[in-house]
């Protein structure tokens, strides 16, 4: 019987998804181990999150507030992070594969002499051994992997597990973690944030994505897309070959190097699906494929196809979504 | 100032899916006629070593961890001007894990005079960890940033930008820090000149092993084993729209995706 730890973060008071959904995956392991689930609440301002966290699962959370922790600073979340596994003797430590989470994994792993997975899809837990799934090669390949380590680290793929359903009333510990954390005395220290200009939906948290690649020929092809999209309050996406030869700009790549995304439907125009695009869109739930090539990868990821001409198709399909009125 | 940047070849991942193979009974990847390359994120690392060095002066040194030749990758660091190229392996080393791997880099950057700067591509195109760049920064005692679209150097100190979702984050970091790179409009790789191209078949690439190095045979057991390695069956069956008119299966399509609710 092992404690489990995971990583938690709240913005203005709220939990972050990543945080319920570390939950979840740690609930699988405890379902079969027993064990306690502690959190780890770093941020600013928390509130009632600590609170949530105990409604989603935790049994005890461990809080590190401080005006100085609103945003990610490595070395303070990190020895927040470690301190807190020592509180609650985690043998599993769980985060979220975000820009947290993957940043912190690898240095928390190598601090506790732990075995470390990141962009865990899938864990098993057989008798006393948990099994690690995660894609390797682009998505070509599944790896399964176990510790070796008595303390095991992970990271998991964003939006892979589901958040545990909310228990009114559950009731748990909630404790300070004692620790003066200054981020301005650290080697490392974020000083400042760059928004990207965005206009219209930001892919990750688009319903709707409207996708081309190759096929899609040039920037002009891409003026059809935007179309679609603003009918359907969609976002627009590109595989790498259409990033690469500067048809979008590069921030609109969805793939293993460019962006995760998590919409309820895709819709990919002129790709192929190489495995690395479509490992950035393995949590869509519906995908919908026009390529004329019947044989093209994306055919086998996707639940719908059109075997054609996506520019023969694109006008009638633009008409079609207006009719019903667009609302997605 | 003294740049080391960590190099890996992977198996092209370019590579047809139907010609990817592996071999599950030993967990292998079945090389086939499959090239090795060098891994592209470590590709935009190199260009940005390279860069440092021709700003602020200093040398390169590329290093990979390999029980394969690397000259190909290595050669292709030395035709683009880094000073030296180093490859580490030993027989007994059988299956570093990241944490060996990372123990293992951190005593050659040691043995070879330590760094100001230990560049790292974000993670590789094969095992996709993203694990062993932040691991060196800790054996080294080295603060870490991961994820750096560009990285300017002043004054014993960097300025990174670290890509995050929805923009950047600007971190000042104190040097000598390690920094897993990844692609950026600054970072596009250059071509080798034929003139270093010549030079650079000229010189060595030594082979450390682990007698060379101050290496803990302890650390370089593995922490995680890999069970199992399998292709995973592709998920569900694509209904294709049937109709040859396209406004017919657009108005197929719409009526689809409207009965499952996503529309």
């Amino acid at each position: 019987m092992t404690n489990i730890l995971t990583l938690a973060g709240a913005q203005e008071g709220t939990v972050t998804k990543a945080s319920l959904e570390a939950l979840g995956a740690a609930r699988i392991i405890q379902a079969a181990q027993g064990g306690q689930i502690h959190a780890v609440l770093i941020g600013a301002n928390t509130g009632d999150a600590a609170a949530e966290l105990i409604a989603h699962g935790a049994d005890t959370v461990w809080v590190a507030d401080d005006p100085a922790l609103a945003e990610y600073q490595p070395d303070p979340y990190l020895a927040a992070a470690q301190a807190a596994a020592r509180q609650a003797d985690a043998g599993v430590v769980l985060t979220v594969g975000d820009d947290t989470g993957r940043d912190l994994a690898p240095r928390l792993a190598h601090r506790l002499a732990a075995g470390s997975v990141t962009e865990v899809i899938d864990i098993k837990v057989d008798g006393p051994e948990i099994q690690w799934v995660r894609p390797v090669y682009g998505g070509k390949a599944h790896a399964v992997y176990v510790a070796l380590s008595e303390r095991q680290v992970h990271a998991l793929r964003p939006k892979m597990f589901a958040a545990p359903a909310r228990e009114q009333g559950r009731q748990g510990e909630v404790n300070k973690l004692g620790l003066s954390l200054d981020p301005a005395t650290a080697a490392a220290r974020c000083v400042e944030k760059l928004q990207e200009a965005v206009s219209g939906v930001r892919l990750e948290d688009a319903r709707v994505i409207v996708a081309g690649g190759r096929g899609i020929g040039g920037p002009e092809g891409f003026a059809d897309l935007q179309r679609l999209a603003d009918v359907l309050g969609a976002a627009v996406g590109a595989s790498r070959v259409a990033t690469d030869a500067g048809w979008v700009p590069a921030t609109q790549q969805v793939g293993q190097t460019g962006k995760m995304v998590a919409p309820d439907l895709y819709i990919a125009v002129g790709i192929s699906g190489a495995s690395q695009h479509l490992a950035g869109v393995t949590a869509a739930k519906t995908v919908v494929a026009i390529n004329r090539d019947v044989e093209a990868p994306i055919f086998k990821r996707a639940d719908l196809g059109i075997v054609a001409d996506w520019k023969a198709v694109f006008p009638h399909l633009i008409d079609k979504c207006k009719e019903i009125g667009g609302q997605a | 100032m003294k740049i080391v940047v960590c190099l890996k070849q992977t198996l092209d991942p370019e590579i047809a899916p139907k010609d990817f193979k592996i071999d599950a009974a030993n967990r292998k990847l079945v090389q086939g006629n499959a090239k090795q390359v060098l891994d592209s994120y470590a590709e935009n690392a190199l260009e940005l070593a390279l860069q440092l060095r021709d700003k602020h002066g200093g040398t390169v040194t590329a290093l990979t961890v390999d029980d394969k030749p690397a000259d190909k990758i290595l050669g292709r660091a030395l035709a683009l001007t880094a000073d030296k190229a180093v490859r580490v392996w030993d027989a007994a080393w059988a299956d570093l894990d990241a944490h060996a791997l990372a123990h293992v880099i951190a005593r050659a950057i040691e043995k070879e005079g330590g760094a100001d700067l230990v560049l790292f591509g974000r993670q590789s195109a094969d095992a996709e960890r993203g694990l062993v760049g932040s691991m060196v920064a800790e054996e080294l005692g080295f603060a870490c940033i991961t994820v750096a679209a560009t990285v300017e150097v002043a004054d014993a100190k960097a300025r990174v930008q670290r890509e995050v979702s929805g923009g950047f984050t600007v971190v000042e970091v104190d040097l000598p820090a390690a920094v897993t790179v990844t692609s950026h409009a600054t970072n596009t790789p250059r071509l080798p000149k034929v003139k270093d191209t010549m030079m650079a078949m000229r010189k060595p690439i030594p082979v450390l092993a682990a007698g060379d190095l101050d290496v803990d045979a302890d650390r370089t057991a593995p922490r995680v084993q890999l069970r199992d390695l399998l292709i995973p069956t592709s998920e569900g069956d694509c209904e294709l729209i049937a109709g040859d008119e396209p406004r017919d299966q657009a108005g197929s399509l719409v009526t689809r995706l409207r009965e499952r609710k996503v529309l």
